[in-house]
């Protein structure tokens, strides 16, 4: 065995690309669009890991993942083994691996991508968590005795889910409270089925509704019942990732044309509506000829993708930096090119034009330069003189960003927020100023990533069950 | 899933169902302004429709709902006994009720269903309360007594003049004022037209007024923006600002434009769901 677990000498392997669907097919469909690894692949491709000292791809990694541990199994084809390592700190792998931004995390940080390509991290995570679901699913553990604290989450995005799934494993009485009528937060209204199948996140939901968590849709917590009357029906502990859910939009002139979405509308009428199916389903969707997405994030590339595969007509991009800023994924923004997307960067919206019908003909745009990095470190974009241009559209979609949902803050007394509406809540365990109240994800640190709410989530379920212990037992 | 069962349900004029419907926990919350959004099966859309009341013992709330396109005529197909699939709620900010003095309340249509609850909330607070009902006709007149036994004062008309005066509310408003009334408030609720001009009265004649707005939504909590409206050149959503508004502020002419963007959908929606029902052997009112 000794032999073995030495490391061996390795001749050097490329990177294993990740098959695709074919561009031309997949825009007419929303079957997910990388197909994955084989058994193979996946294999070769951990062997490329060196199994470093001091990983620094862990480091990379918002809730440190053992990634050489769990490459090591797969490499050695032990994928159960790899997907326990996954479970330990990450409760969502198969949603990670397909939506982590692992250029800027795990593999940005990879020693092997120094010289060469890093380690496809989550491809590989990906692999795992997808050859778990098809082999059984993650083995459901045995209840734990209940303990009789019951505990309140409320929105069942990542962050909750997380925290949910924690605490019933430890015999507590876990609700989920979701103002939808579905479970899942923005993976199940905002990221598209190309990217992230509902098969996958039923499955994970359906994971966590056996562990025991009770789930009570249609309920806004702060309007249909407050916190305060959580308490009073006996809640021991209240969580709460409401996520970043209110769509910030332009203020130009012809915002209100019809034709002008939100990205958050957007998405919603195709992905939690499906409006992509109407009239099967009620609710309706544009038909377009062109449609203009402006911004420069996931929410962008998401909503110009969707829109390609709804109108199956033209797309543009407009964001305002260059492509080297754009916030989004790599991989996204490779697939948005290679669906023929238009990008227009270094462009910026500054007035909608409409008909006398109030429907949306065209946008006026204004070309940008780089100018000075602002206080963020980014190259600050500045509109250049005289440069304004137009083209025509039938449909805008404005993605430039979402802000905190203000409706707890609003409705529970006793809550600090921040100037920016996020609640304040303690960076390690996600303790607010209320007693009894946490709070994690994109309700707390504004818009971010499904990995770091669920970090978050991870925290606060560790800091709620320590806080019950010291309870009088109910 | 949850179920919200459908207690009772009547039919209160042509197209206009009333359903008494089990949400327990909407309606000890519910003040009069505020909505809830139905679905009615799992391929349905999220539709907005105001509280007209609530029975808070039996945890009953009462919508009344105008079959306009296709889900709302799929809707007047429920019987008691059957289910709405989501009902969430209670959404928007309550009408501000003051104590104003004399107040108008002035409804176009089916605007009676959702002005009922704020006329007897102002009621309460110790208004006198003027009502005005417009109707295209007859059959179309909803609520009337129950305004009657509100209003110190009631008054009805209709385009076609098959009951109370021929006439259009901003008609009869107009009379109301030559005669000599003094109005402190108006509340408009109904067709975004007869808001808008009723608006455009009530500012002349110097009276504060709020219309209760209904823009195309989909969420109804402030997510997508749907439901954007202009209110003094500002925009607001109207789910979680409104929906009521300063009547002479809003922008009913935008309104009335964004209302119509899914116009050529909502006919085929319509088609397509009588050509489904021709197949299966029913027809239209078959029950
Ligand atoms: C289109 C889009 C694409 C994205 N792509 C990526 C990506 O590729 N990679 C990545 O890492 N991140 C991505 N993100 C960001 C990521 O999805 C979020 O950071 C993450 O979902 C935040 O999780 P959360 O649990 O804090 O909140 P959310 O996922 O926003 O969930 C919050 C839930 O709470 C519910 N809720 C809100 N208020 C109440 C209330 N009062 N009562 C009850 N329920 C309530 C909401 O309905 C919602 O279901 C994307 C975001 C969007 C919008
Ligand atoms: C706050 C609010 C309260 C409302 N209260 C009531 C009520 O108590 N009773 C009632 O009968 N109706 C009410 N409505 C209107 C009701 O929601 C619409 O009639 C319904 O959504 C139409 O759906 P449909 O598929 O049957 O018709 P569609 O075919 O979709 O449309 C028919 C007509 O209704 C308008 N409309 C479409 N969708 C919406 C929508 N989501 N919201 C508003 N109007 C829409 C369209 O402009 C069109 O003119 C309210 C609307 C709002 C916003
Ligand atoms: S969770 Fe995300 S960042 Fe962490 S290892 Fe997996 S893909 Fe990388
Ligand atoms: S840094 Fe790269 S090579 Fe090193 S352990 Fe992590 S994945 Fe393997
Ligand atoms: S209906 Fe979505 S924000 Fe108002």
């Amino acid at each position: 065995m000794a032999e073995e677990t030495k490391k061996p000498k390795r001749e050097r392997i490329p990177r294993t690309p990740m098959r695709e669907e074919n561009p031309q097919e997949r825009v007419c469909s929303f079957t997910e669009v990388p197909l994955g690894y084989s058994v193979e692949e996946a294999m070769r491709e951990a062997s490329r890991c060196l199994v470093c000292k001091k990983p620094k791809c862990v480091e990379g990694c918002p809730v440190g993942i053992d990634i050489p541990g769990f490459l090591s199994k797969v490499r050695e084809g032990d994928f159960q083994e790899a997907a326990n390592i996954l479970h330990d700190m990450n409760a969502l792998p198969a949603i990670c691996g397909r939506v982590c931004p692992q250029e800027e995390q795990c593999e940005a940080r990879c020693i092997e991508g120094f010289k060469h390509d890093p380690v496809a991290i989550g491809n590989i995570e990906k692999f795992v968590a997808d050859w778990e679901r098809a082999n059984g699913g993650t083995p459901i553990p045995p209840p734990a005795p209940p303990t009789g604290f019951k505990i309140g989450v409320v929105g069942s995005g990542p962050a909750g889910l997380t925290v949910a799934g924690d605490l019933v494993k430890l015999g507590h009485d876990v609700t989920i409270f979701e103002a939808l009528h579905r479970p899942a937060g923005v993976l199940a209204y905002g990221i598209p089925e190309f990217r992230m199948p509902r098969l996958i996140v039923n499955s994970e939901i359906d994971y966590i509704r056996k562990l025991g968590v009770k789930f009570e849709y249609d309920v806004i917590i702060g309007v249909t019942i407050t916190v305060d009357e959580l308490f009073e029906q006996g809640f021991h502990a209240i969580f709460i990732g409401t996520g970043a859910g209110l769509p910030k939009m332009m203020n130009v002139p012809g915002e209100n044309f019809a034709g002008v979405y939100s990205a958050n509308e957007f998405l919603t009428r195709v992905n939690l509506m499906g409006a992509s199916n109407f009239p099967e389903n009620d609710t309706p969707i544009r038909d377009s000829q062109h449609t203009v997405v402006v911004g420069g994030g996931n929410t962008a590339m998401d909503s110009a993708r969707v829109a390609r595969r709804v109108s199956k007509a033209k797309v543009t991009l407009v964001y305002r930096r260059s492509e080297e800023e754009l916030p989004a994924r790599k991989e996204e923004v490779h697939h948005a090119m290679q669906e023929g997307i238009d990008f227009r960067l270094l462009n910026n919206p500054v007035e909608v034009l409409g008909n006398k019908a109030g429907e949306v003909i065209g946008i006026r745009c204004i070309k940008m330069e780089l100018g000075e990095p602002g206080p963020d470190g980014r190259r600050r974009p500045v509109p250049m003189k005289g440069s304004e241009w137009e083209m025509e559209c039938d449909t805008v979609i404005v993605a430039i960003g979402n802000s905190p949902n203000p409706i707890i803050p609003r409705t529970t007394p006793g809550l600090e927020v921040t100037k920016w509406g996020t609640i304040v809540a303690d960076e390690e365990t996600g303790k607010t100023t209320r007693d009894g109240v946490w709070a994690g994800g994109d309700i707390v640190s504004g818009a971010a990533t499904v990995i770091r709410a669920m970090g978050a989530g991870r925290k606060a379920a560790k800091a709620i069950n320590e806080y019950l212990q010291t309870l009088p037992k109910p | 899933m949850s179920e919200f069962k459908i207690h009772e349900c009547n039919l209160l004029a042509e197209n206009i169902h009333e359903y008494w419907v089990e949400a327990p926990l909407i309606a000890v919350k519910h003040h009069a302004g505020q909505f809830v959004i139905v679905r009615s099966h799992d391929h349905g859309e999220r539709i907005p429709l105001t509280v007209v009341g609530t029975d808070k013992e039996r945890g009953l709330i009462r919508l009344i709902v105008q079959a306009a396109g296709k889900s709302t005529i799929e809707m007047a197909e429920l019987k008691a006994g059957d289910h709405f699939i989501d009902v969430v709620g209670p959404l928007g900010m309550a009408t501000h009720i003051h104590n104003w003095g004399t107040m108008i309340a002035i409804a176009g249509g089916l605007g009676a269903a959702p002005l009922l609850p704020i006329i007897k909330a102002a009621k309460e607070a110790g208004n006198e309360v003027c009502g005005i009902i417009g109707a295209r006709s007859k059959n179309l007149m909803i609520l009337e007594d129950e305004f009657r036994d509100i209003c110190d004062e009631l008054r009805i008309c209709t385009d076609d003049g098959t009951y109370g005066d021929k006439g259009l509310v901003t008609d009869e408003l107009q009379k109301w004022h030559d005669e000599g009334k003094h109005f402190d408030q108006a509340i408009i609720v109904g067709p975004i037209m007869m808001m808008k001009f009723t608006a455009l009265l009530t500012k002349k004649l110097e009276i504060p007024a709020m219309a209760s707005l209904n823009p195309i939504m989909v969420d109804g909590t402030g997510m997508c923006g749907a439901c954007r409206v202009t209110v003094h050149g500002e925009t607001k959503f109207a789910c979680v600002d409104g929906p009521e508004f300063d009547a002479h502020g809003v922008d009913f002419d935008e309104l009335n434009l964004r209302n119509q963007a899914y116009r050529k959908q909502e006919k085929k929606a319509v088609e397509a769901w009588e050509a489904h029902r021709c197949n299966i052997g029913l027809t239209k009112g078959a029950n």
